[in-house]
């Protein structure tokens, strides 16, 4: 390990990893101000992760947030031109309550915006670029894909009701068949649609098992160019490489408000939560009264505090103590020859709470002595 | 060296017989079985590591990855909404989660429901769709007795035979959701130990089967 590995952290460094992979990819930063005005968010409150901001008045009256969210700023600041694509990344905090909790927390986040006149190359370079995010965090990680275009017009042929769609695609959120098939059942659907529906909770994995299996399924029109579009992009992966990291899940996505094609979730070998989540997101500009099309994602990086680090086992290698007398200029090369090994803390007394691996006296005449070596 | 899938437990009678449906799939871990004051129980030639919980904490081992996999009631899952996967119904500790009130009683439609409960969360949601309007009153325990000393109008509580509320002259009014045992999956765990969950998956899901 080099000292680097040892100063920089696993979220420090996930940033300048990602910042030079979206530049080589034409992104430019998207830096914003800590503050928004609040009514951006209330318009769109569904679109956050919670509905909770931190709101305050500034000194003109108006009603200001603590940003919760970056994407909605970056819509706000981006043009509907025909031909024109606008590619962003950013890495900036974000201000959201817990889960299970009523206190705020800062959030570290990551991430990139690709908006305007979308073509299905920007779609697979989004996509390509969250699984190359995820390589350069980890060697174990895992993309989940869905199609939520797909997934709508599946649940739109099946018949349920407006609520009964609600609580189908619920269940498929959470892999649960058996409250699925309740749900059918109970508003007689054809075992038929039944059974297609339980096949998207129950495929997962390859993209070309997956979809070997649910395209016989397929009847309508919509749901063929719906999956179409998905296949195309799933060859475009498996073409570029990353065929064994990219998996099909539909259980992917739980918001068909915003959401209309692609979406994904990515997750890394000992983090319990995925800490990549990203999609198209049309249907948001569409309500904003936009006429561009919109696909980003964006990475939870205080997550990685939770990824193994090799912890030290010291706080200081070396504490020098040295009397109130001791001469200034032996102590400053003294303390200079013993960093050279690693860090040094010089001090009058032993230090509480600091752990150390060597314990060290200067005396009077520039003499260095171990008192204590712990190896 | 075979993947070890963490699995909580729920402490209890209902965590003895969902420990009887693993061992059953071929899942046992014989030192389970013994007298001790050990908290983790494992056995890697089968790679399952066991511990026990409190039923209510079940959900929140697993939505957080300290264990893979785990066994909660549906009203757990409920009034927490971990965001976890539930793989299987595992068709025990059948009860449900009703509303209850005093046999003669009429709902005020006038005046705001005082509602007596442990699940806040339930509660609340099953009267939002009703648009009732309602004051929650979070209890820890002994519910019953909250109708009865005029705390509350009504109760939301799990009811499993109904003795208790008839030996206080409560009865249930309407039934809310029906509750049961649920297989719940860590989201991340499923994807790095997918077999192996799969495999207890299937195990137990033979069990629920054969039990009928």
């Amino acid at each position: 390990m080099t000292t680097d590995d040892k100063i920089i952290k696993n979220d420090e460094r996930a940033i300048f990893a990602l910042r030079a992979l979206y530049r080589q990819y034409g992104y430019s930063q998207f830096k914003m101000s800590r503050f928004e005005e609040y009514d951006l968010y209330v318009k769109n409150k569904d679109f956050l992760l919670s509905d909770e901001v931190i709101t305050f008045t500034d000194r003109s009256g108006k009603l200001m947030a603590l940003k919760p969210d970056v994407t909605l700023s970056i819509i706000k600041n981006s043009v509907d031109r025909e031909g024109e694509i606008q590619k962003v990344y950013y890495n900036e905090n974000v201000y959201r309550v817990a889960k299970g909790t009523h206190s705020f927390k800062e959030i570290m986040q990551a991430g990139l915006e690709c908006v305007g006149d979308l073509h299905s190359y920007d779609i697979a370079e989004v996509v390509l670029l969250a699984v190359k995010s995820l390589a350069l965090i980890s060697k174990k990680y895992v993309l989940d894909i869905s199609h939520m275009g797909l997934v709508a017009a599946i649940l739109e042929e099946s018949g349920l009701s407006h609520d009964g769609k609600a609580q189908a695609h619920a269940c498929l959120h959470q892999k649960n068949t058996h409250e699925l098939r309740e749900i059918c059942n109970a508003e007689g659907i054809a075992d038929e649609e039944t059974e297609k529906l339980c096949a998207l909770v129950e495929c997962f994995g390859s993209a070309g098992k997956v979809l070997s299996s649910i395209s016989p399924l397929l009847t309508t029109d919509k749901e063929r160019e719906a999956f179409t579009e998905f296949e195309n992009l799933c060859k475009i992966i498996e073409m570029s490489g990353f065929a064994k990291a990219v998996r099909v899940d539909f259980s992917v996505g739980n918001d068909m408000k915003y959401y209309s094609g692609v979406v994904f979730k990515g997750y890394i070998e000992g983090i319990p939560a995925s800490i990549l989540s990203g999609g198209q997101y049309d249907r948001l500009l569409k309500k904003m009264g936009r006429k561009s099309g919109a696909i980003g994602f964006a990475l939870y990086l205080d997550l990685l505090e939770r990824m193994a680090t090799t912890e030290e086992s010291y706080d200081i290698d070396t504490v020098l103590l040295h009397d109130a007398n001791a001469d200034t200029l032996l102590l400053t090369q003294a303390a200079d020859k013993l960093s050279k090994k690693g860090s040094v803390l010089i001090s009058t007394n032993v230090p509480e709470q600091v752990k150390w691996r060597r314990l060290m006296r200067f005396s009077d005449d520039g003499r260095i002595e171990t008192l204590e070596d712990n190896g | 060296m075979k993947t070890m899938v963490n699995v909580a437990l729920p402490k209890g009678r209902l965590g003895e017989k969902v420990y009887d449906y693993f061992k059953k799939a071929g899942f046992e871990c014989p030192s389970i079985e013994e007298t001790n004051r050990k908290l983790i129980f494992e056995n890697p030639e089968k790679g399952v590591r066991y511990f026990w919980v409190k039923p209510s904490d079940v959900a929140i081992y697993v939505e957080r990855g300290a264990a893979d996999i785990g066994v909660a009631g549906k009203d757990i899952l409920l009034e927490y909404e971990p965001d976890v996967y539930e793989l299987l119904d595992l068709n025990i500790g059948k009860c449900r989660m009703a509303v209850a009130a005093k046999k003669d009683f009429r709902d005020p439609k006038g005046t705001t429901l005082r509602v007596a409960t442990k699940f806040a969360n339930i509660a609340g949601n099953f009267y939002a769709e009703k648009c009732r309007d309602i004051d929650i009153i979070k209890l820890n325990g002994s519910i019953e007795i909250a109708p009865i000393l005029g705390l509350s109008d009504v109760i939301v509580d799990i009811v499993e035979t109904g003795t208790t509320l008839k030996e206080n002259d409560l009865e249930v009014v309407e039934t809310i959701v029906p509750i049961s045992a649920r297989l719940i999956a860590n989201k991340s765990g499923y994807k790095f130990k997918n077999e192996e969950i799969l495999a207890i998956r299937k195990g137990l899901e033979e069990q629920v089967r054969i039990r009928g």
